[in-house]
């Protein structure tokens, strides 16, 4: 192997600028690998041990006509020595593949911010697709930043020369001269990147030793080439607690957290059904290769017969979960109120995307609170929690099977796009301190009856087809509270109605008092969230905090029931303001449940809150008069 | 250690304690009792035995039947069905449809448990309308009939069930009569011994909304000369001195009845009931009164894999391979530690 560093002249060290954090987002066709440079782009950094939180953004085709601005799919990183929650607002360096990722991303890159340019990519027809009519390299109109105009196809062909690869092949390896470029840029290793291409070539040695020559020639240009124009930079390691870390999406986090959540409750077998759908299908795909932990996956024939096959499983006593986003958790509405009339723990997954109807299926949005909370006939209550950030999912999936299970019930767990997609370093728990809620399949014969239920929590019997002596059938239809058998009386009805609701309602006696998150727990103003908003606001109460200001954070998990005290806690403050990426659901919840002068601040464009317009929208409700 | 056989159980062992609520005369009745015939014939546990339906007249059965039973909604039973035997492959599930709920409603779900194998005893009551619901038209229901919703008479072609269910792919497709009993519990023994998914079409008369619809085969004076009982490996013949047959038309792919003795054709003429044939199967499903006889009896069988054992293959085959806990799963790809 060549080792031309032990080779080289010595190299003076370069000074590099110390910064706090730093956001980078990497743009270009969707067939130009930026998810992939964007994903190593992480690794490196992580290993760095920087905090740091990630935004994948691609486009809803698989692959839409090159050079199109509706083709850019863009990786954004923000990585940092202290806490990182967010992907960040604006862009420190931006790197543009082509003119369609500059015209798509330029208005998030900050004046003065770093932005590289293939410029092999900027002639005419590529320009016009865009929908420049002038080079924006050549009208000015890019004075603002400093700009890196490299021929980045250029420096890979001849990076690449030597392994005699196709046009097509090296044009294809441009991405890692990026990558390499970016590593430089921020002083990072390159180790982690190098042995993931010699794992994924390595049936193709060829094309692994050329990624990694251009991922070199990428990090030595930067090195060599005296770039005036760009200051490299530093960012220290995170300070945070000791145990090992990866890095983790909201997908892995949730999958893993559905299969030690059956792991906890003693369930030998879980059932996962699911069709595929947008953003959803990532948590089937990972939880299908984990047959070994007793997953079996089922891909059913459309969105209700995942939800129905979900039902089957529990009614079996398997673990019954089923995932989807918002347009399919519309179809397995009917069924959800079957698995709630039947008092089967059913785990269902909404990854939440930008609605109505089929919306913007690669956006991120929570604009499903409504359909989780109510979205059902008849009155049928069921548990609905959420998570709040990638890590968090897996928690959110152990208690989201613990409920399911120690209920009888099916349970709403509210993911989104973002966190599904976005990845964040993670301690890896242990797992001997995971809690333990063992289920008890009913046995005994004696005084059975489908519906007996648990004084404490009016939770049934979970009776499982096999056991000798508790044949029974159970169905859609209301059923009588001390038999089990079909029942039309009308009080009978009344009774089983409510306790539906009061087993429902009674989980609240089961769950964590709400906490502030952040500032005191009373004051002139909260600001009450839900879900992925978390890191954002947090941000930007901490910012407000930091500048003397009188606000609190409460991030709210369980969204039904509500934590007992939360009412209490709410009327504590002047004022309350709940920011969410629809167009004001929990806003009228706590409205109705409370009573409490509760205003909205609501955003839908398929994108997450900027710290900066959360901070100039809790500003402004501070200042106002009411 | 000596194994005890359990108790054999009787047909009346498989009846619920709960009233059976069908109309006075409903064919349900009798397609109950057979049910509940073949159960005990084929040593059925109560314990290990589940019937699935969805919603309408024909769905109401499990709450008749002394196993389990899960009631759901309406036309998803053979997804519940289908989940439920991937929690437990050892249970016999058996399911109960209508013409409504499995080929209207739950079209989608009836054509993908056939084409994946999942083994169930699946029973379609056919009664050509929907009685539930009070009297409107089926997918099943003959062109032109008079319902409260077609009171001009319907439009749309029929769909005919068998030849949906070999269309789908099925690997066992069987029709019979609700009161013909003898043929019924026949066919359904025949049902439930095969494994992956049987389907039985049995013809069931709504003595409310659409009394006698099958009277051209199924009426006594009729009924030797309308239907054909077909058997593997016998001559395909009918008829009250069993003297007409079937046999492929000449230079065609279409059947023709004809008469032994008659105009030079001999027994060794008749078509003989090759079951594992699906071509075969897809003529005989197609036939219908008044020019042909209704063909009755195990139309199609060709066994395979069913959905869960090969799913189960899967599952024995990756035990043991890559992580084996969650801690070690967790730890999968880079890692960094952080010292204290």
């Amino acid at each position: 192997m060549d080792t031309p560093s032990t080779t080289a002249p010595p190299v003076p060290p370069i000074q590099r600028q110390p910064r706090e954090s730093v956001v980078v987002r990497f743009a270009g066709d969707s067939g130009d690998g930026m998810q992939i440079t964007g994903s190593e782009f992480t690794a490196e950094t992580a290993l760095a041990g920087n905090d740091l939180a990630t935004f994948p953004d691609y486009p809803a085709e698989i692959r839409a006509p090159a050079g199109t601005t509706f083709g850019v799919s863009a990786f954004q990183i923000h990585f940092g020595s202290r806490e990182v929650m967010t992907a960040g607002d604006e862009l420190d360096a931006l790197v543009a593949m082509n003119p369609a990722a500059l015209k798509t991303n330029l208005k998030d890159l900050r004046h003065g911010g770093v932005l590289v340019c293939d410029v092999s990519t900027f002639n005419t027809r590529n320009l016009t697709k865009a929908g420049y009519t002038v080079s924006p390299l050549d009208d000015g109109s890019l004075s603002d930043y400093r700009v890196l105009r490299l021929d980045v196809t250029k420096l890979n062909a001849e990076a690449v020369k030597p392994f005699e690869l196709s046009a097509k092949e090296a044009v294809r390896c441009r991405n890692m001269w990026t990558l390499g470029l970016m590593l430089w840029m921020f002083g990072r290793e390159r180790n982690a990147a190098i042995e993931w291409l010699e794992r994924k070539f390595a049936k193709k040695p060829e094309i692994a030793k050329a990624n990694v020559a251009t991922l070199n020639a990428g990090h030595a240009f930067g090195e060599t080439a005296e770039l005036t124009s760009v200051v490299p930079y530093s960012v220290a390691p995170a300070k945070v607690g000791p145990g090992i870390y990866r890095t983790v999406t909201g997908t892995e986090a949730l999958s893993w957290g559905i299969v030690a959540g059956a792991q906890a409750a003693g369930l030998a077998r879980v059932v996962m059904a699911s069709y595929p759908i947008t953003p959803s299908s990532p948590v089937l795909h990972t939880l299908a290769g984990l047959k070994q932990f007793g997953v079996v996956t089922f891909q059913a024939e459309d969105e209700i017969a995942a939800m129905c096959a979900a039902i089957g499983a529990s009614f079996g006593g398997a673990l019954g979960v089923t995932s989807s986003s918002g347009p399919g958790i519309a179809l397995k509405t009917e069924a959800i109120g079957l698995a709630a009339m039947t008092e089967l723990p059913v785990v269902i997954l909404n990854n939440q995307r930008g609605g109505p109807s089929t919306g913007l299926p690669t956006k991120t949005e929570q604009s499903d609170f409504y359909q989780a909370v109510y979205g059902r006939n008849g009155d049928t209550p069921l548990p609905v929690i959420a998570t709040a950030t990638p890590s968090d999912c897996f928690e959110v999936g152990v208690e989201a099977v613990r409920l399911a299970t120690k209920y009888m019930t099916p349970v709403m767990l509210l993911t989104d796009g973002y966190l599904a997609n976005a990845s964040e370093p993670w301690r890896i728990p242990d797992t001997n301190a995971l809690p333990r809620f063992p289920v008890t399949f009913h046995t005994d014969p004696t005084g059975f009856q489908p519906y007996l239920r648990d004084p404490d929590t009016l939770a049934r019997v979970w009776p499982i087809p096999g056991t000798p002596g508790l044949e029974h059938r159970i169905g859609g239809i209301e059923k009588d509270y001390d038999t089990g058998h079909i029942s039309y009386e009308p009080e009978n009805h009344q009774r089983m109605t409510d306790t539906r609701a009061a087993k429902i309602d009674g989980i609240a006696n089961d769950i964590p008092l709400q906490t502030v998150a952040l500032g005191e727990d009373h004051g002139p103003l909260v600001v009450v969230g839900w879900g992925s908003t978390y890191g954002p606001i947090h941000q930007a109460v901490r910012q407000l905090l930091a500048e003397g200001q009188r606000v609190s954070q409460i991030h709210i998990r369980y969204l039904k029931p509500f934590p007992r005290n939360l009412g209490d806690l709410l009327k504590r403050f002047d004022r309350v303001l709940v920011p969410e990426m629809n167009n004001g659901q929990l806003v009228t919840a706590l409205r109705a449940e409370y009573l409490v002068p509760a205003k909205k601040l609501a955003k839908v464009t398929g994108k997450p809150f900027k710290i900066s317009e959360l901070v100039s929208a809790f500003r402004a409700r501070l200042e106002e008069q009411s | 250690m000596t194994a005890t056989m359990p108790t054999p159980l009787k047909p009346s062992d498989f009846e619920s304690d709960q009233e059976v609520r069908w109309c006075p005369g409903c064919g349900d009745y009798a397609i109950l009792k057979a049910v509940q015939r073949t159960l005990a014939d084929v040593g059925a546990r109560t314990e290990n035995t589940v019937f699935v339906s969805g919603i309408g007249c024909s769905s109401r059965f499990p709450y008749y039947v002394s196993t389990y039973g899960f009631h759901t909604i309406h036309g998803r039973a053979p997804a519940v069905a289908t989940g439920l035997k991937l929690a437990n492959p050892e249970l016999d599930v058996w399911l109960v449809t209508g013409d409504g709920d499995g080929l209207s409603i739950g079209g989608n779900h009836l054509l993908h448990v056939l084409r994946r194998n999942v083994d169930l005893t699946i029973m379609l009551f056919n009664n050509e309308i929907y009685g539930l619901t009070k009297g409107q038209y089926s997918p099943t229901s003959r062109v032109g009939t008079r319902s409260p919703s077609t009171p001009m008479g319907s439009l749309d072609l029929p769909v005919t069930p068998s030849l949906f269910a070999l269309g789908a792919g099925a690997r066992f497709v069987a029709r019979s009569v609700d009161t013909q009993q003898a043929h019924l519990v026949g066919v359904l023994k025949r049902a439930h011994a095969h494994r992956g998914a049987s389907f039985v079409e049995i013809f069931q008369n709504c003595v409310v909304y659409n009394d006698g619809v099958f009277d051209e085969f199924t009426d006594r004076s009729v009924a030797a000369d309308r239907q054909l009982l077909a058997e593997h490996g016998k001559p395909l013949v009918f008829g009250k001195d069993r003297d007409r047959g079937l046999r492929l038309k000449p230079g065609t792919l279409d059947l023709e009845v004809v008469t032994i003795g008659a105009a030079g054709v001999s027994e060794g003429d008749i078509l003989v009931h090759d079951e594992t044939n699906r071509t075969l199967a897809n003529l005989l499903g197609s036939l219908h009164p008044p020019e042909f006889p209704q063909v009755l009896g195990v139309l199609y069988c060709s066994p395979a894999a069913s959905y869960e054992q090969v799913v189960f293959d899967q599952m024995n085959a990756a035990a043991g391979k890559g992580p084996q806990d969650l801690a070690s799963l967790m730890r999968t790809g880079r890692t960094w530690t952080v010292a204290g």
